[in-house]
């Protein structure tokens, strides 16, 4: 199995008669990765899946697979295997059929195939099962049975569109657990789409977070979450409070902002912002639930924000309170629950604090919707 | 009484329902199994005047089918070879005749079903419209079409193609195309269905794999489409095969239709219990053949009904 064979995305552009799917998307993924791409449904995301696994023509723009450019090649000759969103198995077949069907297309007899599928099966922990029928099996094994059925073709890249959506929450997070743990194994190169932050960010090396056709931002995803680049990409990844506002002044990498609700405030400008924003501009300034902290009694200066609180909840690890907050979105605080008494505030005005460096601030920009 | 009939009368009222079981009943039974048996009651009689009908020579007897095997006793022939040969080249044909509109159809039903937008409904709308032209006259403007003088030959001859006329009737060209053109719709439709409920994942997913179309028809698509196309060629056979109007007006002068033989039976011999028996041996031969060729080809009864 050739390990590590990169795939570029150049200028890419995908039109849809006047609706632009696409827009100028330029993508380095690395060799051996597992690169994801994040956003709503509708961001055009599995597109460029579509464009990379080659049912789709780029409209302008190039897609390299391990440097090559794949133009004009259809998908049944690229080095990509794709997993669909219902995993298209093959109902007639049986699992192991199902499994080998690409060394069949290549003319390899029934017992080498057979062997393969039994060594495939030993791999997605199904030994045995292979002359069941897939509807036989569970929605978890199913999704297996497509993971070894994608691999026994020995992609360069194997290609995942949503392949964990129609699971339940539990066996959702044990196979993100596996499927990553099945690309380390195998050691190639993963493209995957999701519009789960949660599966993004567990499995992934790299992610690029999408938008109505543009990326917004790509880079790990420590990276999307504690230093987003723009208004989307910190309001899709994760729970964020916004503050709208205006930078009233810029001190090296910090800036000093007039919010509309909240007062005079100070936050860090997100790296891929620094010295791109000036004074006068419309800007957004997100902090994390968990970053915010009840202060005490008396507190004052630019890392104060104080609100009514609209009502409280018990979550067990956590104490959220939900404040009045800027532009109709409740302001939310999470407090760790390490066994402290937790007093109801709701109706007053609590003071709360934050730490310069978990307050980022982006260009004004659309948030994502919830 | 048996659970689905429980839930049956359930469902819709024990008014109503007596009602719909009562006349599906005499749908299938008054319709149809009664007159069959009857049918069969009579091939097994000899053909008498009335007033001998139910007297001492009224009994049962296989001369009928022995006179489709054999001919007529002391005839010149050990068997009725003109019969017999006109029933199996009847057979021969009808299943000719589903092949040919199988290899046409299912192209026009994949497309029909793999294919969104307006413009199928169009094509399927221009696909039914003729059909709501009379069958002895769609016949007919066949015959218009294939004749000496007809619209094809002035052209294929206009053209340079041919010199002289070609025969399309004598040559049972004209009786082909019109019985395939009589049932196309038998055959695409049951397709179409199936093929409609194929996921087109199915079909990438195996691109994908490096799989050619071929091999894609061959593994994905027709597996599937299995139930359609066998309910297809089930019909378009049983009904070439016991066609009448199509073979009487665009069959040639030297080719006969088994149900010609049937018709000529009942209708200038006035022998109805020798159409009977011949009608008998014509539906139960197709019925044998349909149920050997399910077998061959793993289909389930039930699956002809999806």
């Amino acid at each position: 199995m050739s390990a590590g064979v990169g795939v570029d995305l150049e200028n890419l552009w995908i039109r849809f008669g006047d609706f632009v799917a696409v827009r100028d998307a330029n993508v380095h993924i690395k060799g051996g990765d597992f690169f994801s791409f994040l956003g709503p449904s509708g961001c055009g995301k599995t597109t460029i899946l579509r464009a990379v696994s080659g049912f789709l023509d780029p409209s302008e723009g190039r897609v390299l697979i391990g440097g090559n450019d794949m133009k004009g090649i259809g998908p049944n000759k690229r080095p990509t295997a794709l997993i669909f969103q219902n995993l298209a198995l093959f109902p007639l077949m049986k699992v192991w059929e199902n499994i080998t069907f690409s060394m069949e297309i290549k003319g390899a007899s029934a017992r080498e195939r057979r062997k393969r599928a039994d060594e495939l099966l030993d791999m997605i922990a199904l030994p045995g099962q292979g002359d069941k029928l897939p509807s036989e099996l569970s929605g978890g094994q199913r999704q297996r049975v497509a993971i070894a059925r994608a691999l026994c073709a020995e992609p360069d890249v194997l290609l995942l569109d949503e392949p964990l959506s129609a699971l339940d929450l539990k066996l959702r997070q044990h196979m993100r657990t596996e499927l990553r743990e099945i690309q380390q194994r195998v050691g190639i190169t993963f493209i995957y789409i999701t519009h789960d932050q949660g599966e993004a960010l567990t499995m992934s090396d790299s992610i690029a977070v999408m938008k109505a056709g543009v990326i917004d931002q790509i880079a790990d995803g420590k990276t999307i979450y504690n230093d987003p680049s723009t208004a989307f990409a910190a309001s899709f990844v994760g729970e964020n409070n916004v503050f709208r506002g205006r930078i009233k002044q810029i001190m090296g990498n910090e800036a000093l902002i007039e919010t509309n609700r909240s007062g005079t405030l100070l936050a860090r400008i997100s790296t891929a912002n620094q010295g791109r924003m000036k004074a006068g501009d419309e800007a957004m300034m997100f902090i994390r639930p968990e970053a915010l902290a009840l202060a005490g009694e008396g507190a004052a200066g630019s890392n104060i924000v104080s609100a009514r609180v609209n009502h409280e909840e018990f979550e067990g690890n956590v104490f959220n309170i939900f404040m009045e907050g800027d532009g109709g979105k409740e302001l939310k605080v999470s407090i760790p629950n390490v066994g402290q008494s937790f007093d109801d505030h709701t109706g007053q005005n609590i003071t709360l604090q934050y730490a310069t460096e978990n307050a980022v601030v982006v260009p004004a920009g659309e948030l994502a919707a919830e | 009484m048996p659970v689905f009939l429980k839930e049956f009368f359930k469902r819709n009222g024990t008014g109503m329902g007596s009602l719909m079981l009562a006349l599906v009943l005499f749908w299938t039974i008054g319709l149809i199994i009664l007159p069959q048996l009857s049918m069969l009651d009579f091939s097994f009689r000899p053909n008498l005047p009335p007033p001998e009908i139910g007297g001492p020579k009224d009994v049962y007897t296989l001369e009928n089918y022995k006179y489709l095997i054999y001919g007529p006793e002391g005839g010149s022939q050990d068997y009725n070879a003109v019969d017999l040969k006109v029933f199996f080249r009847t057979l021969v044909a009808a299943v000719c005749v589903t092949i040919f509109n199988l290899i046409l159809c299912y192209p026009i039903a994949y497309y029909l079903a793999q294919t969104k937008g307006n413009h199928i409904r169009i094509f399927a709308l221009m696909l039914i419209i003729p059909y709501w032209i009379n069958e002895i006259l769609r016949a007919f403007a066949l015959r218009i079409i294939f004749g000496e003088t007809g619209v094809l030959n002035n052209a294929l001859v206009g053209l340079g193609i041919f010199d002289t006329p070609f025969d399309f009737i004598r040559n049972d060209i004209a009786l082909y195309a019109g019985l395939g053109y009589a049932y196309i719709l038998l055959m695409i439709f049951p397709i179409y269905n199936v093929i409609e409920s194929l996921d087109r994942n199915q079909i990438e997913a195996a691109r994908d794999m490096g799989a050619s179309w071929v091999k894609i028809h061959q593994r994905v698509v027709i597996p599937y489409a299995k139930p359609g196309i066998s309910s297809g060629c089930t019909m378009v056979f049983m009904l070439s095969a016991g066609a009448l109007a199509a073979p009487q007006i665009l069959g040639g002068p030297s080719s006969l239709w088994f149900t010609q033989l049937i018709y000529q039976q009942f209708n200038d011999n006035s022998d109805w219990p020798q159409g009977a028996a011949y009608a008998v041996v014509l539906l139960v031969t197709c019925i044998l053949l349909v149920l050997a060729v399910m077998r061959l080809f793993k289909v389930n009864m039930g699956d002809i009904g999806k």
